[in-house]
C-alpha cells in the first residue's frame, strides 16, 4: 500500500501500526510517552556531571573563573546561534511532516542537519584551540597554565569537566545527525505520512533536548564568573 | 464443578503457543515476543548467577580457614570483586524485571506485547553486550576494585581491567533504562479496557515503581562510571585528591544510583511476594492500596538515602544525621508490607505448595534483612558495623533472602505458565528447605562475626574468627546444593514434567486465564475487565482448569 | 565507649528478635491453621483495614524514632572529642599504618596509648582510601588522601587490641592490620622514652621548615615575603579572593602542598607548590611545628610591612578566633 492512498481510513490498516497495537494515535502516544521518559534520563544523566561541575566551581570560584575566559565565548554564542536556528528549523520539519508535505519536510531535515554539523565543525575548532593552547588535561599532553600558576592544579578539573560535558554533548549531536538522516531517508522513501509523522515528532523532541543541554552548558561553562572575582 | 463430576480429563499442551511458534534459532535470538526475551533474560541470568555463584563458592573455600592459603590475595580479590559484580549486575538487576516482569507485565494488563517489542530485544542484546565486556575483564585479568569501584583506588592504583568492567557496568545500564522506559510506557498506554491503575496486579506496581528508579537512577551510575573511565583513561583530575579532585566525590555519584538499586532488586521481589501471597491463600492482598503505594515510597524515598553509606568517609554530622533519619523513614513502608502479607494469611485457604515456601521463607529472611538495616542506619552503631561482615549479612538477607528467594518463588509459581508443564513437587520443597537452611546457616554466623570486628573484603582474617566462618563456609555448601536442585529439575521438566493446564494453582490474575504456554499474542481476544485484581472467591470458579 | 555501643546494640537486637520472632510465629500459626483443607477452598475475603493500617505504620515510625534519637545520641559522642586530647598522627599507605606521636616517637602497625586517657587520632593517607577501626573500641574512621579525618577513644584496660584497615585498598588490605597496645601511664612514658626518637614532633618540623628553606620568606618579624606563622593556627585570615579562612590542619597541609590554592590577602603566588616534595609525615610535622609557634593572639600583622594594612585584615581577634 502507498503513503498516499494509506491515509484513506483506519481500517486499510497502516504499515507502520504494529501488531500490538489497536490504531496508530495509541502507538503515537506510547512512542511520544517513551520519547519523555528517555528524556528524563538524559536529563539525570547529565545531571550527575552538571553535580560535578557544581561542587568543584563552589570550591573553586577562583580558577573556574579564570578557566572559563579561555573559551571562546564568540564561538561559543555562534555555536548557541546555530543551534537554536536548528530547533526552529527541526521545528517547521515536524510541522511539515504533520501536514504531509515531503518537499517541505526533506528540505527542512536538511536544513536541520546542516547546522547540527556546523556546531560540531566550530565545536571542533573550538578543541584545536584547546590542544594548542596545551589546556587539554591529561592523556599525557602538556597542561600549561603557567599565567595564573595559583589555578594551574584547579584548572584542570574546569577543563576536565568541559571536555567531559561538551563532548558528552557533542556524542548527542552526533547520535542526532544519525536520527535525522534515517529520518530523511524515511521522508524520502515514503515511511513517513500524515498519519504517520510520530518519528519525526519524537526525534524533534530528542532534537530539542540536545539544544537545551546546551543552552545551560554554554552560560555555565563560558560565561558564569566572566565578569566577577575572576576577572584582573 | 460438581463434586460429583468423574475424574477431569487430563489437561493437554494448546496446540500452538509460543514456544512452538517457530523454532529455528532465529525465530529465537530475533524474536520481538516478550514471552520469549523472558526466556532469553532466563537462560542469561542462570549462566551468570552460575558463574557469580562459582566465585562465591571460591570466597567461602578460601574463609574457611584464617590464613590465605587456598587464593593469592590478588586473586582472592578479584574473586569477591567479580563475585559481586556479576551478581549485582548481570544477575539481581536483571533477574526478575528481565524475566518474570517481560513475562507477566504484558499478560497482566492484558496487552499482547510490551509497548516497544524491539527495544525490548534490544535491551537484552545491550545487556549481553555489556555481560561480555564483564567476562572479558574476568578473563583479561579480572578486576580488583570490589564492585563499588572506590575512588581513587579504581582510577589510580588498581592494574586491573577498570576499563572494560566499567564500560560493562555502563552497557548494562542502558539495558537496565530501556527495560524500565518500556514498562512505564506499557504499564501507561497498554493496559486492557477495564484495567485501572488499583486493579492492577501488585506486581506490576512494584514494577512500576523499580521502573521509575531504573529510569531516574541508572543514568547517575552511567555518567559516574564514565568518569571512573575517563580518569583512568585520560588521567583527568576529577577524582584525584592531589590535583583538587575529592575521591568521596565519586562514593556519591555511585550510592545515588546504588542504594536506590538495592530496591530494583528488592521491589520485584516484593510485587513477586504480593502474588505469591495471594495465590497461595487464595484471598485479596490484605491492604491493596498500602502494598501499592509503599512501593512507590520506597521508591521515592529511597533516592534520598546514599549518604547512609558515608557515615564514616568524613561526611559533615548534619548530612549523616538527614541520611540517617531518611534510612528508618525506609523502614516504615518495608514493615507495612511485611504486615500486610502477614495479615492476608489470616483466614486464607493456605496452600502447602512450593511457592508458599517461598513465600513465607522470603518474610522471614526478609524480616531480618529489614530490621538489621535499623543497626545499620543508626549512624552511631554504624560507625562500628559498617564495612565489617555485619554489613554482608545484612545485604545478603536482603539481596539473597529477598531477591532470590522471590525470584525462584516467582519462577516456581510461573513455571507451569512459562513451559506449560509442571516440575517435581518433592524435589522443589526439599530444594527450598535446603535453601533456606543453607542461607541462615551461610549469613547469620556473619552477623557475629561482623559485630566481633571482621572487616569484610579479607582474603585472611585473626583465628579467633574460625569458628564462624567455617559455619558459613559449611552453610554455603547446603545452599549450594538447594540451588543445584531446581537447575535439574527444572530442566527435566520441560520435557517430562506433567502437563499443568492453564491454571494449576486455581489463583486468579490474567495470566492464568489464558493458555500455558500463552498463544504468541497472549490472548485470543483482548480481554475486558470488570473485576479487581485478587478477586478470590467471587471468580476463582470460573478459573480453575 | 563500647559499654554504651553494646547497650544500644544489644536492644536493637532484642527488638530485631521480639519482631522476627512474632512474625515467624505468626506466619506459622496462620501456616498451619489456616491451611488449605480441600483444593477447592478459598479464603475469607478480607480486604484490609484501616485502624490496623496506621498502626503498624505509626508504631514502626515511632520505633524507628526512638531509634534515631538513642543513635544520634551516641554519634555525638563520637564526633565531639573532649578539650583535652593526646593527639597522634596516622599516615595510611597501602599497606601499612605509620603513627607519630607528638614526641617524636614513630612506630608502624603498632599504636601505644596510654590507658584512661583521651586520645586523638588525626589522620591521613598517602595514597587511596583506607580505614582505622578498632572493634573493641567500637570506633572506625575512613583515612582518606588530601585531607584530615578524626577520631577519638578512650582506653580504659590495659592489653593488645587488633587494629584494622576497613576500607578495601587493594592487594594486602587484610595485611593492613596491626595492634593498639593499652598501657598504664607510667609502662606508656617508659616506652615513649625508648627509642631513637630525634626530638619532638615539632622540632622535627622545625628542622624540616630550615632544610626547606622556608624562613627565608616565613619570618617571624612581618619583612618576609610570606605570612608570618607565629601565632597564627587557629586564627581566621582573609584571603586573596576576599573569603575567610580558619587556619586549620586542613588549610595548613594545602597551602604547603599547593600553596596558591588560598592565598592570605596581600601576598603574591611566589611560593613553590611542595607536592611531591615532602611527605605526609613531614607535612604533620611542619604543622605540628606550626602550632608549636603559638596559637595565642598576635598583634602583629601577618602580612608584609610595606603592604600596609587592608580593608578586612584580621588585626583584631573576631570571636572565630578560637584558640586551639
Amino acid at each position: 500500500m502507498s503513503p498516499e492512498t494509506s491515509a484513506a481510513a483506519e481500517h486499510h490498516h497502516h504499515p507502520a501500526l504494529a501488531h500490538h497495537f489497536d490504531s496508530l494515535a495509541e502507538q503515537n502516544e506510547a512512542a511520544t510517552l517513551g520519547m519523555w521518559v528517555f528524556l528524563v534520563t538524559e536529563v539525570l544523566f547529565f545531571g550527575g556531571a552538571l553535580m560535578a561541575y557544581s561542587i568543584y566551581r563552589s570550591w573553586y570560584p577562583g580558577a573556574f573563573a579564570s578557566a572559563s575566559h579561555h573559551l571562546d565565548v564568540t564561538l561559543g554564542a555562534v555555536n548557541t546561534a546555530v543551534l537554536i536556528v536548528s530547533s526552529l528549523t527541526m521545528a517547521m520539519a515536524v510541522h511539515a511532516a504533520q501536514l504531509g508535505e515531503r518537499g517541505k519536510l526533506k528540505a527542512f531535515l536538511l536544513i536541520t542537519m546542516v547546522l547540527g554539523a556546523t556546531f560540531l565543525v566550530v565545536k571542533g575548532f573550538e578543541y584545536h584551540e584547546k590542544y594548542v593552547e596545551h589546556h587539554i588535561p591529561g592523556l599525557g599532553l602538556p597542561f600549561d597554565y603557567s599565567a595564573e600558576p595559583q589555578f594551574a592544579a584547579t584548572a584542570q578539573i574546569f577543563f576536565s569537566i568541559y571536555f567531559v560535558l561538551t563532548g558528552l554533548h557533542a556524542l548527542h549531536m552526533i547520535v542526532g545527525l544519525g536520527i535525522m538522516t534515517w529520518m530523511y531517508i524515511w521522508a524520502a522513501n515514503g515511511t513517513i505520512d500524515k498519519d504517520y509523522s510520530s518519528p519525526i515528532e519524537i526525534s524533534g523532541l530528542y532534537w530539542h533536548f540536545v539544544d537545551i543541554v546546551w543552552i545551560f552548558l554554554f552560560p555555565l561553562l563560558y560565561l558564569i564568573g566572566r565578569h566577577a572575582s575572576g576577572a584582573h | 464443578m460438581a463434586s460429583t463430576a468423574p475424574i477431569a480429563p487430563l489437561p493437554t499442551l494448546p496446540k500452538k503457543h509460543y514456544l512452538n511458534d517457530g523454532t529455528t534459532v532465529a525465530s529465537w535470538l530475533l524474536t520481538r515476543d516478550h514471552k520469549r526475551i523472558a526466556l532469553l533474560y532466563l537462560v542469561a541470568v542462570t549462566v551468570f548467577f552460575v558463574i557469580g555463584g562459582l566465585f562465591a563458592v571460591l570466597v567461602r573455600l578460601e574463609l574457611a580457614t584464617p590464613a590465605g592459603d587456598l587464593l593469592s590475595d590478588d586473586s582472592y580479590n578479584k574473586v569477591f570483586t567479580m563475585h559481586g559484580v556479576m551478581m549485582v549486575f548481570f544477575f539481581l538487576i536483571p533477574a526478575i524485571p528481565g524475566t518474570l516482569g517481560n513475562f507477566l507485565i504484558p499478560i497482566m494488563i492484558g496487552a499482547k506485547d510490551l509497548a516497544f517489542p524491539k527495544l525490548n530485544l534490544a535491551s537484552w542484546y545491550i545487556f549481553m553486550i555489556g555481560a561480555t565486556f564483564g567476562t572479558y575483564s574476568v578473563l583479561n585479568g579480572g578486576l580488583d576494585t570490589g564492585w563499588t569501584f572506590y575512588t581513587p583506588f579504581s582510577t589510580v592504583a588498581s592494574t586491573s581491567a577498570v576499563v572494560p568492567a566499567a564500560l560493562g557496568v555502563f552497557i548494562n545500564g542502558f539495558s537496565s533504562i530501556l527495560t524500565g522506559l518500556n514498562f512505564i510506557v506499557t504499564i501507561h498506554r497498554m493496559r486492557a479496557p477495564g484495567m485501572t491503575w488499583f486493579r492492577l496486579p501488585l506486581f506490576v506496581w512494584s514494577h512500576y515503581a523499580t521502573s521509575l528508579i531504573m529510569v531516574l537512577g541508572t543514568p547517575v551510575l552511567a555518567i559516574t562510571v564514565v568518569l571512573v573511565a575517563a580518569e583512568r583513561i585520560f588521567s583527568f583530575g576529577i577524582f584525584d585528591a592531589n590535583r583538587g579532585g575529592d575521591p568521596v566525590l565519586f562514593q556519591h555519584l555511585f550510592w545515588f544510583y546504588s542504594h536506590p538499586a538495592v530496591y530494583i532488586m528488592v521491589l520485584p521481589a516484593m510485587g513477586v511476594m504480593s502474588e505469591l501471597v495471594a495465590a497461595s491463600c487464595r484471598k485479596p492482598v490484605f491492604g491493596y492500596t498500602f502494598v501499592a503505594f509503599a512501593s512507590l515510597a520506597i521508591a521515592i524515598i529511597g533516592f534520598f538515602v546514599w549518604g547512609h553509606h558515608m557515615f564514616v568517609a568524613g561526611q559533615s554530622v548534619y548530612a549523616a544525621l538527614i541520611f540517617s533519619i531518611l534510612s528508618f523513614l525506609v523502614a516504615v513502608p518495608s514493615a507495612v508490607k511485611v504486615f500486610n502479607w502477614t495479615a492476608t494469611m489470616y483466614k486464607g485457604a493456605v496452600s502447602w505448595q512450593t511457592p508458599t515456601l517461598y513465600a513465607i521463607g522470603f518474610i522471614g529472611l526478609f524480616t531480618i534483612g529489614g530490621l538489621t538495616g535499623l543497626f545499620l542506619s543508626s549512624v552511631g552503631l554504624d560507625i562500628h558495623l559498617t564495612d565489617t561482615y555485619f554489613i554482608v549479612a545484612h545485604f545478603h538477607y536482603i539481596m539473597v533472602g529477598g531477591t532470590i528467594m522471590g525470584y525462584l518463588g516467582g519462577i516456581h509459581f510461573w513455571w507451569p505458565k512459562m513451559t506449560g508443564r509442571m516440575y517435581n513437587e518433592l524435589l522443589a520443597k526439599i530444594s527450598a528447605a535446603l535453601i533456606f537452611f543453607g542461607f541462615n546457616l551461610t549469613f547469620f554466623p556473619q552477623f557475629v562475626v561482623g559485630y566481633l570486628g571482621m572487616p569484610r573484603r579479607y582474603h585472611a582474617y585473626p583465628p579467633e574468627f574460625q569458628m564462624l566462618n567455617v559455619l558459613s563456609s559449611a552453610g554455603a555448601s547446603i545452599l549450594a546444593v538447594g540451588y543445584a536442585l531446581p537447575l535439574s529439575y527444572l530442566i527435566y521438566s520441560l520435557k517430562y514434567g506433567k502437563v499443568a493446564g492453564n491454571n494449576p494453582w486455581g489463583a486468579v490474575g490474567l495470566e492464568w486465564t489464558t493458555t500455558s504456554p500463552p498463544p504468541t499474542a497472549n490472548f485470543e481476544e483482548t480481554p475486558l475487565v470488570t473485576w479487581d485484581a485478587y478477586e478470590y472467591p467471587a471468580r476463582v470458579e470460573g478459573h480453575v482448569a | 565507649m563500647a559499654p554504651r555501643v553494646d547497650a544500644f546494640y544489644l536492644f536493637l537486637v532484642g527488638l530485631t528478635a521480639f519482631f522476627s520472632i512474632l512474625i515467624a510465629l505468626t506466619v506459622i500459626f496462620y501456616f498451619v491453621k489456616y491451611r488449605r483443607r480441600s483444593p477447592d477452598q478459598v479464603g475469607t475475603r478480607i480486604e484490609g483495614g484501616m485502624a490496623l493500617e496506621i498502626t503498624w505504620s505509626v508504631i514502626p515510625l515511632l520505633i524507628t524514632m526512638v531509634i534515631f534519637g538513642w543513635s544520634t545520641n551516641l554519634f555525638f559522642a563520637f564526633t565531639r572529642p573532649p578539650a583535652e586530647t593526646l593527639n597522634i598522627y596516622v599516615v595510611g599507605k597501602q599497606w601499612m599504618w605509620k603513627f607519630q606521636h607528638l614526641n617524636g616517637q614513630r612506630e608502624i602497625n603498632e599504636l601505644h596509648v596510654p590507658v584512661g586517657r583521651n586520645v586523638k587520632l588525626i589522620m591521613t593517607s598517602e595514597d587511596v582510601i583506607h580505614d582505622v577501626f578498632v572493634p573493641a573500641f567500637r570506633v572506625k574512621a575512613d583515612v582518606l588522601p588530601g585531607r584530615y579525618t578524626h577520631m577519638w577513644f578512650n582506653p580504659t584496660k590495659p592489653g593488645r587490641y587488633h587494629l584494622f584497615c576497613a576500607e578495601y585498598c587493594g592487594t594486602k588490605h587484610s595485611g593492613m592490620i596491626g595492634e593498639v597496645v593499652v598501657q598504664e601511664p607510667a609502662e606508656y612514658e617508659a616506652w615513649l622514652a625508648t627509642g631513637r626518637a630525634e626530638g619532638s614532633l615539632a622540632s622535627a618540623g622545625g628542622k624540616l621548615f630550615q632544610d626547606l628553606a622556608c624562613n627565608t620568606c616565613h619570618r617571624p618579624d612581618a619583612v618576609g615575603r610570606g605570612p608570618v606563622l607565629q601565632g597564627l593556627f587557629g586564627r581566621q585570615i582573609t584571603l586573596g579572593d576576599g573569603g575567610r579562612q580558619t587556619v586549620d590542619e586542613a588549610y595548613l597541609r594545602e597551602s604547603i602542598l599547593t600553596p596558591n590554592m588560598k592565598l592570605t590577602q596581600g601576598f603574591q603566588p611566589v611560593m613553590p607548590a611542595y607536592q611531591g616534595l615532602v611527605t605526609e609525615e613531614g607535612v604533620l610535622q611542619l604543622i605540628e611545628y606550626v602550632k608549636s609557634l603559638g596559637t595565642q593572639p598576635q598583634s602583629q600583622p601577618v602580612r608584609p610591612a610595606s603592604g600596609g594594612p587592608a580593608p578586612g585584615e584580621t588585626h583584631t581577634p573576631s570571636p572565630n578566633e578560637v584558640n586551639r
